[in-house]
């Protein structure tokens, strides 16, 4: 095929991806988006084997076909089996195996240089902006990569969601990055591939240095850095093969995973910085500003709860991780059918960082068959809740706290919260009075409008509707 | 003489790298406006969307399997690529099809 004709098809194929991302911008159009972006994909992959030549050697179409069968086998089982309560993770997986995608990839022109077009002509060895870009490859890929494998493990409660902190651990990674930086120097300047070894070994350690300090809290922003960085590595690997679809893909999710990280930690009101430095919600907080809560707190059942519910006119639900965890969305789906049955308004409530990666509540409702036209977002439904009856607040709880607006001392002090002590009443789901994933105590709990239903989310929801 | 002008007039002396980082930038900003226009309601679909497109590695990974062993080329490469391939494509179907079924799952009032 004409060198000419196939940037031309590599182009179309990264508009395709712009377009697959351009439909998420409302549920309607995100369904063409993505076939859109799989038509893209499509596109670039026989682009791809075609610009490969005439090859008849079976050791390669073999591998060709087993590569894509074995992968494509396994994304399709994971894709279909994998639970919607697991995205996080999930999601963190595939952001590893991107990182490792690159990392293989910058490796392989390494070895093969010529095959990849990056031999300068006069000195018959890698070109010098090419050994920058592998070895750029290699360490945003590898550090994506054991970055997410630490994630995941902390998502899916393999490695504790404590943030691992010991001393000397700012100084080591400032240590580890400043090695990395010279060992890149070494390897473009000398060309000993030695350097290049060093670098790719050095990037894994990092990875894991840079995020096993991170707190199971701040994890959603995390996967959303990881994102980015996997996009990122893609767009070096782009810079380095000199093709388009890549290096457009590459800033695209870039762009998408920095600006979602942005949106967490403003919705959490962190510093990007102080979010990768570490150490958040290690000690749980033993009363915020160290005043002990002496207040009875006010205990109900399934019987008052349904009680209150039947002569509410309004009700907000605001979900958190403690729903995903119970499985509950289904029961609470079940709870809202009977609800509006009977003419009570039920709309549902939504942090930014409820769950534990952004959107996360929004598909386990839209799994349950919950109308997206009921779920808002913070903003829009904030004004709201003076003027409702009921809010029932489901697993969720840092995202309620009212030491947000009210205690400078609290460690999420300025997070903009749902205002949900502003209701009527406060029906609170939650298995005990513990603090939340940030390790932060719930001034809500003790309101006196506020009634604590000690249970499992899914089997006090289950209850509720039983008792109406 | 006029040839030479018109020639850097299209950008002909231009480094081909100064071109991809043109392309890059302006990806960079494509990116940054489209992805602001993206429902918050959609951002889990708009992740794993991402792990999709970020498949397109697969690209590279080709390109390493299919190095010409009788050139000189490394074997290494050639493994290194499978594995590529293999880690790309969980990333392409896994990514694309669990989208899909998400997406699926949003629905308006009946």
């Amino acid at each position: 095929m004409d060198a000419n004709i196939e940037a031309i098809l590599y182009l179309i194929s990264g508009v395709l991806f712009i377009l697959s991302v351009r439909g998420l911008s409302s549920p309607e159009t995100a369904r063409t988006g993505n076939v859109l972006g799989m038509i893209g994909m499509g596109i670039a992959i026989i682009v791809t084997i075609v610009g490969l030549g005439e090859f008849t050697d079976p050791l390669t179409i073999g591998m060709i076909a087993g590569g894509i069968a074995l992968g494509g086998g396994i994304g399709a089982l994971l894709a279909t089996r994998v639970p919607m309560t697991d995205m996080p993770q999930t999601v963190g997986m595939l952001n590893s195996f991107g990182g490792m995608s690159a990392v293989l990839v910058s490796v392989a022109a390494v070895l093969s240089p010529a095959d990849f077009n990056i031999v300068d002509v006069a000195t018959n060895a890698i070109s010098m902006g090419s050994s920058i870009e592998t070895s750029l490859g290699v360490i945003v890929g590898a550090i994506t990569f054991s970055g997410s494998v630490i994630a995941a493990g902390k998502l899916q409660g393999v490695i504790s969601g404590a943030p691992i902190v010991f001393k000397g651990q700012h100084p080591l990674n400032a240590l580890l990055t400043i090695a990395a930086l010279v060992m890149i120097g070494m390897f473009v300047v000398t060309g000993d591939a030695t350097w290049f070894w060093a670098v790719t070994a050095l990037a894994f350690l990092m990875g894991i240095t840079l995020i096993i300090p991170i707190g199971g809290a701040d994890m959603p922003v995390v996967i959303a850095i990881l994102n980015s960085y996997s996009g990122f590595a893609g767009a070096i690997v782009g810079f380095t093969l000199g093709n388009t679809a890549l290096i457009i893909t590459g800033a695209m999710v870039g762009s998408s995973g920095a600006i979602l990280s942005y949106i967490m930690c403003k919705a959490m009101n962190r510093s990007f910085i102080s979010v990768m430095l570490g150490g958040f919600g290690g000690e749980v907080a033993e009363g915020a500003g160290g005043e002990v809560e002496t207040r009875p707190v006010k205990q109900g059942n399934a019987d008052d709860a349904a009680f209150v519910l039947k002569s509410a006119g309004s009700l907000i639900i605001v979900p958190g991780y403690g729903m995903a965890v119970a499985q509950a969305q289904h029961a609470i789906r079940e709870l809202t059918d009977e609800l509006q049955a009977k003419g009570v308004s039920v709309k549902f409530a939504i942090h930014p960082v409820a769950g534990r990666m952004p959107g996360h509540m929004n598909v386990l409702l839209a799994e349950a068959n919950v109308s997206y036209d009921d779920v808002y977002e913070l903003e829009d439904i904030n004004s709201e809740f003076s003027q409702t009856d009921v809010v029932l607040v489901i697993g969720a709880n840092d995202v309620t706290n009212p030491a947000a607006k009210t205690d400078p001392t609290s460690p999420i002090f300025g997070m903009p919260v749902l205002d949900v002590e502003n209701a009527g009443t406060v029906l609170f789901i939650k298995r005990s009075l513990a603090s939340g994933y940030a390790g932060i105590h719930n001034p809500l709990f003790f309101e006196d409008n506020t009634m604590m239903l000690f249970a499992d989310a899914k089997k006090m929801v289950e209850d509720i509707v039983k008792a109406l | 003489m006029e040839m030479e002008a018109v020639a850097q007039i299209m950008g002909q002396g231009v480094d081909p790298f100064i071109f991809r980082v043109s392309l890059f930038v302006l990806a960079l900003f494509v990116g940054y406006y489209v992805v602001w226009s993206v429902t918050p309601a959609l951002h889990t679909p708009l992740m794993s969307v991402s792990n999709a497109i970020s498949g397109v590695v697969v690209i590279g990974a080709l390109i390493a399997v299919g190095v010409d062993l009788a050139q000189g080329a490394s074997m290494g490469s050639k493994i290194l690529g499978t594995i590529a391939l293999t880690l790309a494509s969980i990333n392409i179907f896994g990514g694309f099809m669990v989208t899909q079924r998400m997406l699926a799952m949003y629905k308006k009032k009946n």
